[in-house]
């Protein structure tokens, strides 16, 4: 029996988990400020969470952790970037991003889902250098499209926009300070918690309905779903616009909890971060859930958020970067090598 | 006839899981003489093969009884390897050739011939040089000992299927120490005329002292070539003759002929049944592999049990397939009258058809899903059954879980609940699921393919009478193919005999088991004209 | 027409590079000589991926173990202050231990993963960039003594981020240049005052017979036997796991050569950086060859180190006088590197599965 409950909870679950335990404990004993630890933990969650459940429908649908998730995050960067460009602030800023960015985010992952419907059985490796390509292109873009906001471009004549955009007074923090309250000397970001929150029941309501569950069948088992006459093609492609959309939005939440916009290169690597966050979760290259993508942000992110000042107090340098290289990739490849049931039976 | 015995097998009996498929086989094989295995599909000759080739499924599965002999010594084989070493040849139904090598590169694969280099004399064999000409001299004795005059340079990739047989086929004549040549349906992919030169090649090897196994189930080709025959049946050696001895007609009704238990045939005589048509087939043809179906017409009467039969690889699993659409298919299916679209499963499903599929894990199943998902997905998709209407439409999960706990009844599915994913169930209780699903489509007729195979004896009768229960309660039309002829004959109200693609002809199943062996070997028509088409 | 089209992959970069060359306005004489170095110190690399295409492993990703080995034993020779042309061959030689046992990690880890390999390989490298900071700049100075403590950080942990490497820098390259002068017949004129690092391109062209030579070896074949099938040849007895750790082992140890070469032009090792892009580089090299991701030959890959660097050179200068921007120029052969790798394994992919179908 015990190595049952072992093997629900998973191995590297419980070694991040039990890590993270340690971790908070030895926080604890240097006499870290845990009221500002925790709502750091909590913030970053809230942060990343968009970008980790933007993983469940790709995975769901059977194409696996959608590493090409940059052509989600660029169009929430040109959705962003634009709402400063046309000058909004606050709460509309922050809706016209989204607004503009979700169908943008959709219609790329309209286009990155025809492709990866010709690829079938290597969508990580062709999402990977894909999703690599089109940051690179960006970069180009960045470069040379005809922003004219001060905000944006380099003050002293430098060629197009820099390469991190303050939000300071745009929506710097915007939902993490709505409706922000104090619990035992932790900040709780109420409003970033509440858009994750809604966007959990959103996605869950969508996996129960007809066209959800049909998703779910086709990564299940595509033989099945055809059999039962659905279009394999048309659930993998409708996947990749979904998780793309939620990519977009996903990266303008991010970025005004953040801060700043990261432009250039800056998205090269954050679908691996994601597709790692829910492989911590528990998740596998075939099947995940919303749990899973939730619990997977939160430790993963945790990790890292309180891994920087304990390092910091018990030796002085970059471990916490390291750690996040290390453990993130290492958890990618314990999903690529472990035998795994389901798939495409073909 | 005194030969000497080049392979003796003794008292050989297996078990997988409890389910014997062999009962103490003995036969022997002399020196440069050819014995042919017949017996329908699962009578035991590829459990045989396994054996004597020493494959790891056996020794996974406990091993075997019995012993063998080769040229009157004990042999204990227990991989491939040394089945090699003793000298045991095979050449395999799927090609065993790599189409980027040469036929040279692929008839020395492995065993290449090498010369000593700077450097191998440092890291050993591996690094030894090939010796290019050699091997093409090696390569060119075998093809010329077999008659296959073709450049042996050529690229596998492009060579005709035949050639590609006779690769093969060199390739086992290469292996210098070989004694016993296991041939395994060599034919089955070859022209009459490509088929004909190969048993002429037969012949050569056996010329030159080896002996030959050959398993086929071209009964005139078995007439033709064999010295002996053994004829086998549900695990048990029932007969062994030779060609001067006996007829076709006569191992055709070995092959088939088992005990029925009296009283167990449940089919209905021809006028029981109206002659209305549920389903009306023409010259239906389906590209699936391995399985293709090249015009079939068939009328399928309102409200019976029809079994489709015939052996393995001849297309009686593709008829179902196509109309279902899984595969790719040309021809007319009407449906009450009316033109069924061809090639969508979802104009299939909307008729009223269901179909439990012959691959069960493969595509009946959503195996790392629920039993209540598993029953109610298909239905959700094609008729939006157990859904909840609101702002948005969403599963209604307590009418899915109800509508389990109902066929998890009904069924009798031993499982411990309706959330239970089906990878844990059982072969026969993952069936009753896949027959659940399909019935909670609430079909006019309901396809089931080989709804036995890989289930215990307890849970293959069981599910059996369900089929026969809803057909006699609901009135649904079913449409059985199975492999095991003694099953569609205990259910079945008539039984279709599929050969090479096409309908061979239909019998009670009260006929003779000498007619459904002639059948099922396509040499009925050549015994009683066409009358039974 | 054939051949045009078997070949469309190198013409295209071809005809870029063509105009990139006119665009930058570069004389041909910095041009070639630019390029001659760089296919001196890169080649090798590209070299190294050939073995696991031709296993059936696809492109290996994973030589940036390979390179992160090269550049241990150059880590050695530096602190043990080991100087010229015998710094260089004992760097090589410490290279082989380190090589060998990530190229056989690399390998069981393939294994585990077969059909899979390439995001593997990509996956490992990054993972083993991870660990590698772990060891530079954790490990060395805490667990690992370095007595010399101008190559630590102030803390006295961890390697600064650059490493002169004066000691063997040009070892083999400046050994003998050869630089031809009044040649006058037509074409081959174009080839004066080009340095040409000799010792370098014999080695080079060693490597390339080497290779060929492999091919026509026992293991070459297991290899050619393993990559066309793997269940056929594993029927045929052949031991298919062992020749495919075998395959990346060779590939691994190639490449730990080939980050030496790469870093004795250099001069210099970014301890944090001149690894992490290695595999990518050498891989869409290749590709630009015209090579795929199951058949790659030595033209291809000499070929496609020629066109990849050419327009390396050629893009910051053509993207400022065709964009009115270097920075363009940047960005363009980035992503040129990343979109011919993405392309490539898309098309392979497409291929397979119409082929299924």
């Amino acid at each position: 029996m015990g190595s049952e409950l072992l093997n629900r909870i998973g191995i590297p679950r419980l070694i991040i988990s039990l890590f993270l335990a340690f971790l908070v404990a030895a926080a604890f004993s240097f006499g870290l400020p845990m009221g500002q630890i925790f709502s750091a933990m909590l913030t970053r969650f809230g942060m990343n969470a968009l970008l980790v459940l933007a993983m469940i429908p790709t995975i769901q649908a059977g194409a696996g952790p959608n590493f090409g998730l940059p052509f989600g995050i660029i169009c929430g960067l040109i959705g962003a970037t634009l709402a400063i460009e046309l000058d909004f602030s606050g709460f509309p800023a922050f809706f016209f991003a989204v607004g503009v960015s979700i169908p943008l985010g959709a219609a790329a992952g309209w286009l990155y889902g025809l492709l990866l419907n010709r690829v079938k059985g290597q969508e990580m490796t062709v999402g990977t250098y894909m999703g690599f390509s089109i940051v690179s292109v960006m970069c180009i873009f960045w470069l040379m499209a005809p922003y004219t906001s001060p905000e944006m471009i380099w003050p002293y004549g430098g060629e197009g926009l820099r390469v991190t955009v303050v939000l300071d007074g745009r929506m710097e923090q915007l939902l993490d300070r709505f409706l922000s309250f104090n619990l035992l000397g932790a900040n709780i970001p109420t409003g970033l918690l509440l858009v994750t929150a809604f966007s959990c029941v959103l996605l869950w309501l969508f996996m129960r309905t007809r066209a959800g569950l049909a998703m779910s069948m086709v990564g299940s088992n595509p033989r099945f779903a055809e059999a039962s006459g659905l279009s394999v093609n048309k659930y993998r492609l409708l996947a990749s616009v979904i998780s793309c959309a939620m990519g977009a939005a996903g990266i303008i939440v991010y970025s005004q909890s953040y801060g700043f916009i990261q432009l250039y290169q800056a998205p090269l690597y954050m679908a691996l971060y994601s597709v790692s966050a829910i492989l911590i979760g528990g998740a596998s290259l075939q099947r995940a859930t919303i749990a899973q993508a939730l619990i997977g942000a939160f430790l993963f992110n945790g990790l890292l958020v309180i891994a920087l000042p304990v390092a910091n107090v018990a030796m002085d340098s970059d471990i916490s970067e390291i750690m996040r290289v290390i453990i993130s990739n290492g958890i990618i490849l314990y999903a690529l090598t472990r035998k795994e049931a389901g798939g495409d039976a073909r | 006839m005194s030969v000497k015995n080049r392979l003796e097998m003794k008292n050989v009996s297996k078990e997988y899981y409890g389910n014997r498929v062999l009962k103490n086989v003995s036969f022997s094989l002399g020196e440069g003489q050819v014995l042919s295995l017949v017996g329908e599909n699962g009578a035991g000759k590829s459990t045989l093969m396994n054996i004597l080739f020493g494959m790891p499924v056996i020794h996974a599965t406990g091993g075997f009884e019995g012993e063998l002999f080769l040229d009157g010594e004990k042999v204990n084989i227990k991989s491939p390897e040394e089945a090699m070493k003793l000298g045991i040849g095979m050449v395999h139904q799927e090609f065993m050739l790599l189409p980027g090598f040469s036929i040279t590169e692929n008839i020395k694969l492995n065993r290449e011939v090498t010369k000593d280099s700077l450097l191998s004399r440092v890291f050993g064999k591996p690094l030894k040089w090939l010796d290019m000409p050699e091997m093409r001299n090696d390569a060119r004795a075998s093809l010329d000992a077999i008659g296959l005059g073709i450049d042996e340079m050529l690229p596998v990739r492009g060579l005709p299927v035949g050639h590609m047989q006779f690769v093969e086929i060199a390739r086992e004549l290469d292996k210098k120490n070989i004694r016993l040549l296991v041939l395994d349906e060599p034919t089955a992919v070859l022209t009459e005329s490509d088929a004909e030169k190969l048993l002429e090649s037969m012949k050569i090897l056996v010329d030159k002292g080896i002996s030959v196994l050959f398993i086929s189930h071209r009964l005139d080709e078995v007439m033709a070539v064999s010295d002996k025959i053994v004829i086998l049946r549900d695990g048990e050696h029932v007969a062994e003759t030779s060609p001067r001895e006996t007829t076709i007609d006569k191992i055709a009704e070995l092959m088939v002929g088992r005990k029925i238990e009296s009283g167990a045939m449940q089919g209905r005589p021809p006028s029981a049944l109206r002659d209305e048509y549920i389903i009306e087939i023409r010259d239906l043809s389906v590209d699936m592999p391995g399985e293709a179906v090249k015009g079939v017409t068939l009328d399928v009467k309102r409200g019976e049990i029809l079994g489709l039969g015939g052996l393995a690889g001849q297309g009686k699993i593709g008829i179902a397939n196509g109309i279902m659409g899984l595969f790719p298919s040309a021809g007319e299916v009407k449906m009450n009258g009316e033109p069924v679209r061809l090639n969508s499963p979802r104009a299939s499903l909307g008729n009223g058809m269901a179909f439990v599929s012959e691959d069960r894990r493969g595509t009946g199943l959503l195996l790392d899903d629920s039993i209540e998902f598993n029953i109610a997905a298909t239905a959700i998709q094609t008729s939006g059954k157990f859904m909840k209407p609101g702002i948005v439409t969403i599963l209604n999960s307590r009418e899915m879980g109800d509508h389990a706990r109902e066929m998890i009844e009904k069924l009798d599915i031993r499982c411990t609940g309706p959330a239970q994913l089906t990878r844990r169930l059982s072969g026969g209780n993952q069936q009753k699921v896949c027959i659940a699903r399909a019935i909670t489509l609430e079909p006019s007729v309901l396809f089931v393919s080989e709804p036995t195979r890989g289930i215990d004896i307890g849970a293959k009768k069981l599910i059996l009478d369900h089929l026969v229960q809803l057909n006699r309660e609901t009135g649904l039309t079913i449409i059985m193919t199975s492999s095991e002829l003694a099953e569609l004959r205990s259910v079945c109200d008539r039984i279709a005999i599929v050969y090479q693609g096409r309908l061979e002809g239909i019998l009670l199943p009260t006929d003779s088991d000498r007619d459904f062996g002639l059948m099922m070997a396509g040499e009925y028509s050549k015994f009683h004209g066409k009358e039974a088409v | 027409m054939k051949l045009i089209q078997r070949n469309i992959v190198p013409i295209v970069f071809l005809i870029i590079c063509a105009l990139g060359f006119k665009y930058s306005g570069l004389s041909w004489m910095f041009f070639a000589n630019d390029l001659m170095t760089r296919l001196a110190r890169n080649s090798f690399l590209v070299i190294s991926l050939i073995v696991p295409v031709l296993a059936g492993m696809g492109l290996n990703f994973g030589i940036v173990l390979g390179a992160m080995a090269g550049q241990f034993a150059a880590f050695i020779t530096i602190v043990y202050n080991l100087t010229g042309m015998a710094g260089f061959f004992i760097a090589c030689a410490l290279s082989v231990p380190f090589a060998v046992l990530f190229g056989w990690l690399t390998g069981v880890l393939f294994n585990k993963a077969k059909g899979k390999e390439m995001i593997t390989g990509l996956i490992l490298g990054f993972f083993a960039n991870g660990v590698y900071q772990l060891i530079c700049l954790i490990f060395i100075g805490w667990i690992i003594p370095v007595s010399n403590k101008a190559l630590l950080l102030p803390s006295g942990v961890g390697f600064v981020n650059t490493l002169d490497l004066k000691i063997w820098q040009y070892a083999i390259d400046k050994f003998y240049v050869f630089k031809p002068k009044g040649i006058d017949i037509p074409v081959l004129k174009y080839l004066n005052n080009i340095n040409f690092p000799v010792v370098t391109l014999v080695i080079v062209a060693l490597l390339c017979a080497a290779v060929v030579l492999l091919f026509r070896t026992k293991l070459g074949q297991d290899f050619r036997a393993v990559g066309q099938n793997r269940h056929i040849a594993e029927v045929a007895g052949i031991k298919v796991d062992r020749v495919r750790i075998i395959a990346v082992i060779f590939s691994t140890v190639l490449a730990a050569w080939g980050q030496l070469i790469f870093l004795q032009n250099i001069g210099n090792v970014q301890v944090y950086g001149s690894h992490v892009q290695v595999g990518t580089f050498a891989v869409a090299a290749l590709l630009i060859g015209g090579a795929t991701v199951s058949r790659a030959t030595i033209g291809q890959a000499l070929l496609g180190t020629v066109l990849f660097h050419a327009l390396f050179i050629v893009s910051p200068l053509a993207g400022k006088n065709i964009m009115g921007s270097a920075q363009v120029g940047e960005y363009f052969r980035v992503f040129v590197a990343y979109g011919v790798i993405g392309i490539a394994l898309a098309l392979h992919a497409w291929q397979r599965q119409t082929k299924k179908e």
